[in-house]
């Protein structure tokens, strides 16, 4: 029988006040294989620890359980202290009597009846835990980013400095996201387009870097190390090697379709670059649009073409990489505008998003960076800009702060202060917002200096009179009605999950929460984790985000990768299911159950891939012969832990 | 253009002229209530001190030379010495007073007062009526 010592915590009063934790000593040491008790205030510190260490030489001990707090916490560090003096980690079992007893109980005799019920289940657990083995699987040293914004091509640089190669796949013909449309970046007003430009040639030209644009990842099987993603590369039909950018295919090309580099408030042509610092730098024809083909209806641009670099019969290419770590950057978009029929958007032109006011401030913008308004091209002498537009509205829209638009919005007010400096701007918040570093200041100096007016409340409607546009709104600070007579409206669109990020975190198993971001790890101890092993989360995928945020948990996420990068293989907990060979039926119930893809049958007989298996019991429970099992949490254990705790 | 509180335009004449009298920025007022909560006859007021400065930012001066605010507060300082953004808000107030009483608005008449009761009078009702800090 194993010699085992048990060691009770009092967790300083935590424990102690509603445990009798020296009558548990008392009456735990005649119980059947206890050879060793001992209480003491803090376990988990030095000398707890030390004191465990010292009773396994003294008294041969080969099983501990620590009655102490939830194994989530100091599960590690009891391991790690017997794994010193040459015990199994897996002969340590924690006994959890303090969020499972003492801080939900107040009566002193009854929470001590319970505490040593759990302290004999975890002997019994004990009794017949088997020493393990981490399960160790090989390491592949590449690593997949999904998305091309700021957030990843930063990752991808820091990992491709760090020397490992870097996948990097980006759904639109260029990088550079929602970034390279900014005019102008909080609180510093420097230019987007020049602090990352260069990152975007760098990330271009990297050796380690291999950029698929115009690409979309399909899937990506296997498990954390050993992942094989596949790869849809959509044909950008202009072969770059032979093309001059010229430009001579943009003018033959007949067809004209909204700008979405600027938002829609110009126009571009079905064969397009799109926009002049693109990297690639490229042509590519937009076939959704195209009319080529066809070539009977059209195929002005290769006829255009004098060095013959359009091709239309180029194919979609599937190409399949493997990487052992996925850094899922994809990024966001706006809450659909149409939603907010209130502010009259797309109604009257007059009334723009955030993004597309960005459009019209940037010098590459559709009026070359002077201030116009659509409708009519005057400058527009005052803006009311709407801030929490579709954000902050449970009942009716997004429940959460977008975080990022009390900040941009200001930065608007400003920049067309700038502009149009007799123009007045006025700003309806509910809060503002703006816990960033220097991000207060920012808004104070626009306040008191600038002239930026802020209105408290929620604008009820907007509607046009005339050439203008009427704000109907309410200032709660003063209980005054508030309604204004403007050039010009724009919206603080909501953020939301980029397009089909949500698609694809479902076809990856990962989880995303009500709005669709993605779920960390742990909201603050693991923020750069995916649960899923092996995926790591950076930017506005994982919540609502500002370019440095972005930009920090991008280096965050790439310094994890490098981190696993850096092992020679992959190690992985060994409490996972196993099966019995003689009692499997190959019925394969298990195999559709199991989560993880952990599950195969080979020969009649389900086995299981120890690397996928996450351990999670889903296919013990349904096995319906008992065949499938849980090291160190088998039938047996499980059936003596009830039994004890009945009596 | 504006219907509503904002009437007369943002910065007007009358708010030039208060910030004049006054030297001090209204728009660095950004609402946090301080003034109005260690004010002791807030409670006396018509409109908070906080608000006289909201209405300030709205260029609607008018309504606060309508107040009895203005004749309420006694410029005790309270709020210019809580205030964390540096404002001095009874000058505010005064500045305010200031441009009635050059109007001939006022609540009190100095010559009227019989001088045999003027020794009874609290001098922070004087104050009120009239001005602490400027000429």
């Amino acid at each position: 029988m194993k010699k085992i010592g048990v060691f009770i915590c009092h967790c300083g009063v935590n424990i102690k006040d509603t445990v009798d934790v020296e009558r548990l000593t008392e009456e735990l040491a005649d119980y059947p294989g206890v050879v060793y008790l001992e209480n003491y205030m803090f376990m988990c510190s030095d000398p707890g620890q030390n004191l465990i260490k010292k009773a396994i030489a003294e008294h041969k001990l080969d099983g501990i359980v620590v009655a102490a707090c939830s194994p989530t916490l100091h599960e590690s560090t009891f391991q790690n202290a017997i794994e010193e003096v040459d015990i199994n980690k897996y002969q340590m079992e924690i006994a959890n009597i303090r969020e499972q007893c003492s801080w939900v109980h107040n009566v002193k005799e009854d929470a001590t009846l319970k505490a040593k019920l759990i302290i004999k289940s975890a002997i019994e657990k004990l009794r017949l835990n088997e020493s393990l083995i981490p399960v160790s699987a090989p390491l592949t040293k590449r690593v997949l980013i999904i998305g091309g914004g700021i957030t990843g091509i930063q990752a991808a640089l820091d990992i491709a400095d760090g020397g490992y190669e870097v996948i990097l796949v980006e759904k639109k013909p260029s990088i550079g996201g929602h970034m390279i449309q900014l005019s102008e970046t909080f609180p510093t007003l420097d230019c987007s387009q020049c602090i990352l430009t260069p990152k975007m040639v760098q990330a271009g030209k990297n050796k380690n870097i291999t950029l698929y644009a115009n690409s979309e990842v399909e899937s990506i099987e296997g498990f954390m190390g050993n992942f094989t993603a596949k790869i849809i590369r959509k044909p950008q039909y202009v072969d770059p090697d032979k093309c001059t950018m010229c430009d001579d295919c943009t003018s033959a090309c007949p067809v004209v379709v909204p700008d979405e580099y600027n938002e829609g408030l110009s126009f571009r042509k079905a064969i397009y670059v799109p926009f002049p610092q693109a990297i690639p730098s490229s042509y590519t024809i937009d076939m959704e649009h195209c009319l080529g083909f066809e070539p009977i209806a059209c195929g002005e641009c290769r006829e255009a073409c004098e060095p013959d670099a359009i091709n239309y019969d180029v194919k979609t290419e599937e190409i399949s990489e493997k990487i052992g770590a996925v850094i899922i950057a994809t990024g966001y978009d706006l809450y659909p505008v149409e939603n907010m029929a209130e502010y009259g958007y797309g109604k009257y032109p007059d009334v723009l998003i955030g993004l597309q006011f960005e459009r019209i401030l940037s010098a590459t913008g559709p009026t070359g960076g002077v201030m116009l308004r659509p409708s009519d091209g005057t400058v527009p002498k005052n803006i009311v800009f709407i801030q929490c537009s579709g954000s902050r509205d449970p009942e009716r829209h997004l429940s959460h702060c977008s975080k990022i638009c009390c900040m941009y919005t200001l930065k608007h007010a400003k920049l067309y202060k700038h502009k149009v400096p007799d123009g007045q701007s006025y700003i309806f918040y509910i809060d503002i917002r703006s816990g960033g570093k220097r991000y207060e200041e920012f808004i104070q100096q626009a306040v008191s200096e600038e002239g930026i007016i802020y209105i408290r409340g929620k604008v009820a409607k907007v509607y046009k009179e005339g050439d203008k546009m009427i704000v109907h709104g309410m200032d709660t600070l003063t209980g005054k009605k508030m309604e204004i007579e403007t050039d010009l409206v724009v919206l603080s669109q909501g953020i939301v999950p980029s397009e089909g990020a949500r698609q694809l975190a479902k076809s990856l198993k990962l989880s995303t929460d009500e709005a669709g971001f993605l779920i960390e790890a742990h909201p603050k101890l693991r923020p750069l984790e995916s649960l899923q092993s092996g995926f790591y989360l950076a930017g506005a995928a994982q919540g609502p985000k500002d370019i440095p945020d972005a930009v920090a948990q991008a280096s965050g996420a790439a310094a994890k990768v490098l981190a696993l990068m850096a092992n020679d293989e992959i190690s992985h907990e060994p409490v996972i299911a196993y099966v019995d060979d003689n009692k499997c039926s190959g019925c394969g119930i298990c195999i559709g159950i199991c989560p993880y893809g952990a599950r195969v049958l080979e020969n009649g007989i389900a086995i299981v891939n120890d690397v996928l298996c996450e351990g999670c019991g889903a296919c013990i429970s349904a096995c319906p012969s008992g065949a499938s099992q849980q090291r160190n949490l088998t039938d047996d254990q499980i059936n003596n832990m009830i039994k004890v705790i009945l009596g | 253009m504006f219907r509503g509180i904002i009437k007369n335009g943002i910065r007007n004449e009358l708010l030039l002229k208060v910030e004049e009298i006054s030297g001090q920025n209204v728009f660095n007022c950004y609402q946090c209530g301080n003034c109005s909560s260690g004010c002791p006859v807030v409670e006396y007021m018509d409109i908070t001190p906080n608000q006289v400065l909201r209405l300030s930012q709205y260029g609607a001066s008018e309504e606060i030379l309508d107040s009895e605010t203005i004749w309420v507060c006694s410029t005790c300082l309270q709020c210019s010495s809580r205030c964390p953004k540096g404002i001095d808000v009874a000058r505010i107030m005064e500045a305010y007073r200031t441009i009635n009483l050059r109007s001939g608005i006022g609540k009190i008449n100095p010559r009227k007062i019989d001088v045999s009761a003027a020794n009874d009078i609290p001098p922070i009702l004087l104050v009120s009526a009239m001005r602490k800090l400027t000429g």
